[in-house]
């Protein structure tokens, strides 16, 4: 064949498939252009992800109950207090998953009572196993690092050794959350991720002098489940709370009262901040419990306005005689 | 007419209209200043940019669907847009002609030799293109999120940005009007050096830098015609390549990714033997760059590891810097670095020249992103002007309307966009630390209720004794008052809870304006007091629009300050409730 039509064949043959690669090429372009074009731009916010909503963790079947516990050692008024409720059982079934939201905020020794008290959150632990809880969680957002809260505090390693599970509040376990009426909850992000499949909600909280909202226990407690920058809450510190006590609704709250940080609050630091006020409050209403914690702390329940304000929002009730509390004495 | 006249005239119009749409971004009535040009054409038709932020952002932003054009072009025809319009090609192929013209064929054919260092652009390219993929990949954490690096290198943006700011402003310089460009010698040095390298060799940057010729030289693999040799008999004279602005070896096994069609070869052959033509050349052909395996995952994989790294700074999270006030409308900081090209339209259209190029300080890669100075420019940032975002290619900065910037209307419940909040240093405010009255900050403040409040405070200047105390005046003992300084309207005369204004004064008498309702006896001591009216921000009212900060009488670090702080856009900054 003569060489030079051999090579306009070839040729030929290179541009027809030459030209079919670039058409294909042409078409993928513009169908990308076609399938990203984004004529009018992005939203001033990219979407915080959905909305959550803490469930309701209260037993209606319960009514409202209180037993307050005179008493020196914690483990054994935990003990004496879920007697007089008529026994662990009530509260927790068989197979419940339980969360336990404890007050680790500080990087403190269990001491000096900045934070739930080891001993208390070990026994809670053990209390909800040996009622047939599947699973116990622990968690808390604190104010320092959350490691180290959680280790120095003393209540990461008792509560693994009880047998709960410690979850520490990693940045993708929050989740925007939005209190229905709510004022200052809008779109803020909550402590979610631990509260998958969870049953129960027990707060445990210590009585402690709080310089800005008078006093910190069982409602104050919550703002740990909050993320993001809520210390701008406290600009508005008792309707913070206030939300906090309708959002957050649990089965129960532990207020520890058999020391009670008098003052130099909420961080403490001193022994001598600390007072042997002996008693450990156990209610299904935490503004009951907070209302007796406040006498603990030599508070009127007037000079924290909170407490009223849940009241009259319906988040419980400051008068505790109206739930007929239990008294046990074991001094 | 031959066809090296059809494109250099084609590159005249392209560089003079690239001038020209740089110029015209002015805002003002003359005929020559803004009213509808087109000025983000050549942004717009730069695929590099349109590529780019689809990688970081998943989204092909409004004109940047332009960039389509570019493409499909490319993909047929070859590099047009290199040889034929990109008007940074045009300065750098002015400059090397006029640079080697005195040079024989010889020399300058030696010049144009290709060079293994040409791959090195297609592995900037790939670094660029790595740091935008680390976004897509993990947007979900914001220390990774897609980082936009093209703007540093794409020719578009860099001529953009140097005639935006260093140029046009040199130029004006010798006008009236100045205006000014924090850390702007730093972006002229890029220029004047990317310019200064064709002395050396022809087109530098294109042949070894530019991210954009590396691009179109991958998309032009498949084009319809390209340049080649009709027979492979040549008498290897070189002529064709003495003119060769690609270094794309048309006498021998040709580059066609590294051709810009320039068509110099075409009149350079005796014989006739360069064509323009379907066929591969005859001489054979290379359509791709020959990098190793290991220098393409070296650059994507340094790229993609670049933003992570640098994001550990905390710049994106804790550490974010309250001095970085971003024009309004600017989104959060994560998504606004995924889209910025640091091409500085905003810088030339902001009517009192207050968005500047942020240095090296907001971090390599925020360099040359935009940034407000209020302490240049004429104002700070004026409530009724939207300019930085309308002009934005890449809605980096958000184009807003006048109701959504002001809060008004269906963006009443949002209120006003917030670029930060002002501060008072009473430490150097006059009414605060040295009992002068000013105010000048509440007065300029341009939302309404103003959003710098004051408060009254009655400082004591002097005390004096009493001697007698006649109707509307005093005659006091002690020291001399200084003779007609208390007339301001400022001073009063203060007995007990009573003030008076003081009219005129000597050195022992006062004049005062009215009677008092309970004069003071002699011997009574009465004091003289200065009425303050001391600022106060309103962190509500407060749109960190930064008027206050430019028209603070204390001008070097002035007395009232705005910081990033409270701006809507990063609501985790905020400061209210």
């Amino acid at each position: 064949m003569d060489p030079e039509r051999k090579s306009s064949h070839l040729n030929r043959r290179e541009f027809i498939s030459r030209s079919l690669k670039a058409g294909a090429a042409v078409a993928g372009a513009c169908a990308l252009g076609y399938r990203f074009y984004d004529p009018i731009g992005p939203a001033a916010q990219p979407s915080a992800g959905n909305t959550v909503y803490l469930p309701d963790f209260s037993l209606p079947s319960q009514g409202k109950k209180l037993c307050r516990v005179r008493a020196a050692d914690r483990k054994a008024a935990l003990a004496a207090a879920f007697k007089g409720l008529g026994g662990v059982e009530q509260f927790i079934k068989k197979g419940d998953c339980v969360l336990l939201k404890v007050n680790a905020a500080f990087a403190a020794p269990a001491m000096l009572c900045a934070t739930s008290h080891p001993d208390l959150v070990a026994a809670m632990v053990r209390l909800c196993l040996k009622a047939g809880a599947a699973e116990v969680i622990v968690t808390d957002n604190p104010i320092n690092d959350p490691a180290s809260c959680f280790g120095l505090s003393g209540i990461g390693p008792a509560a693994r050794a009880a047998g709960g599970r410690v979850v520490l509040p990693e940045s993708g376990l929050f989740s925007p959350t939005t209190l229905p009426g709510g004022r200052l909850i809008r779109d803020w992000p909550l402590l979610y991720g631990p509260f998958k499949n969870v049953d129960k909600l027990i707060g445990m909280a210590p009585v402690k002098d709080h310089h800005r909202s008078g006093a910190s226990m069982s409602l104050k407690n919550w703002y740990g489940l909050l993320g993001g920058r809520r210390n701008l809450f406290h600009q508005d510190i008792h309707t913070i709370i206030t939300e906090l006590a309708l959002l957050v609704k649990p089965t129960l709250v532990v207020l520890d009262g058999i020391a009670s940080m008098m003052q130099n609050g909420p961080t403490g630091g001193s022994l001598a901040d600390l007072k042997e006020t002996q008693t450990l409050i156990v209610s299904t209403d935490p503004v009951a419990a907070d209302a007796l914690g406040a006498a603990l702390l030599e508070r009127k329940i007037a000079a924290l306005p909170h407490l009223e304000m849940a009241q009259n929002q319906g988040a419980g009730t400051t008068d505790a005689q109206t739930l007929s509390p239990i008294d046990v004495n074991l001094l | 007419m031959k066809i090296t006249i059809a494109r250099r005239i084609s590159q005249i119009f392209f560089v003079l209209l690239f001038f020209w749409l740089c110029l015209v971004m002015t805002l003002g009535e003359q005929w020559w200043e803004l009213r509808g040009w087109p000025v983000n054409l050549f942004l717009n038709l730069d695929p590099l940019t349109g590529i780019a932020t689809l990688l970081s952002t998943g989204t092909l932003y409004s004109g940047l669907l332009w960039g389509l054009v570019t493409v499909v072009l490319t993909i047929l025809l070859g590099r047009f847009f290199c040889g034929w319009i990109c008007p940074f090609g045009t300065l750098h192929q002015a400059i090397g002609y006029l640079a080697h013209r005195k040079k024989n064929p010889g020399q300058k054919a030696k010049r144009n030799r290709p060079s293994r260092w040409q791959n090195f652009k297609y592995l900037i390219l790939l670094f660029f293109l790595g740091a935008t993929l680390a976004g897509g990949l993990f947007s979900h954490r914001p220390t990774v999120e897609g980082g936009l690096l093209t703007g540093l290198l794409d020719p578009i943006a860099l001529m953009h940005r140097s005639l935006n700011l260093f140029l046009l402003p040199l130029a004006d310089g010798f006008s009236a009007g100045t205006r000014f460009y924090a850390g702007t010698g730093a972006i002229g040095l890029v220029f004047v050096i990317a310019l200064g390298m064709n002395l050396w060799i022809p087109r530098f940057y294109c042949r070894f830098v530019c991210p954009l010729g590396a691009l179109l030289g991958l998309l032009s693999r498949f084009c319809l015609y390209r340049i080649g040799k009709a027979w492979d008999e040549c008498t290897h004279c070189m002529l064709c390549e003495s003119d060769c602005e690609g270094a794309c070896a048309p006498a021998g096994t040709i580059r066609v990714h590294e051709c810009v069609l320039c068509m110099n070869c075409l009149h350079g052959c005796f014989h006739d033997l360069i064509r323009y033509q379907p066929w591969p050349s005859a001489s054979g052909q290379q359509v791709g760059p020959d990098i190793s395996r290991r220098e393409l995952v070296l650059s994507l994989a340094g790229g993609a590891l670049l933003i992570p790294g640098l994001r550990l700074g905390g710049g994106l999270g804790p550490n974010w810097d309250p001095k970085q006030i971003r024009p309004p409308g600017a989104l959060p900081e994560a998504a606004f670095l995924s889209r910025c090209i640091q091409c500085g339209q905003c810088m030339r259209i902001c009517p009192t020249n207050v968005i500047h190029p942020a240095g090296i300080l907001a971090g390599l890669e925020g360099v040359w992103t935009p940034v407000l100075n209020f302490r240049v420019g004429t104002s700070g940032c004026q409530f009724n002007c939207i300019a930085c975002g309308q002009v934005c290619p890449t809605a980096a900065i958000r184009p807003l309307s006048l109701a959504e910037r002001q809060g008004k209307g269906e963006f009443e419940k949002r209120g006003p966009v917030r670029i930060g909040m002002a501060f008072v240093d009473q430490g150097r405010c006059l009414p605060w630390a040295m009992d002068r009255p000013c105010i000048v900050c509440q007065e300029n403040c341009p939302v309404s209720p103003k959003a710098i409040k004051t408060q009254v405070h009655f400082a004591e200047f002097a005390r004096r004794p009493v001697r007698r105390a006649p109707a509307k005046s005093l005659e006091l003992g002690g020291e001399p008052l200084p003779s007609d300084a208390l007339g301001t309207g400022d001073y009063f005369a203060r007995f007990r809870e009573q003030r008076r204004r003081i009219l005129a004064n000597t050195a022992h008498t006062l004049t005062l304006q009215s009677a008092w309702d309970r004069p003071p006896a002699p011997g009574d001591g009465v004091a003289i007091v200065i009425k303050l009216q001391r600022p106060v921000v309103d962190p509500g009212q407060c749109i960190g629009c930064g008027v206050c900060e430019h028209e603070c009488p204390i001008q070097g670090k002035p007395a009232i300050r705005v910081t990033a702080e409270n701006q809507s856009r990063e609501p985790a900054h905020g400061i209210l409730l």
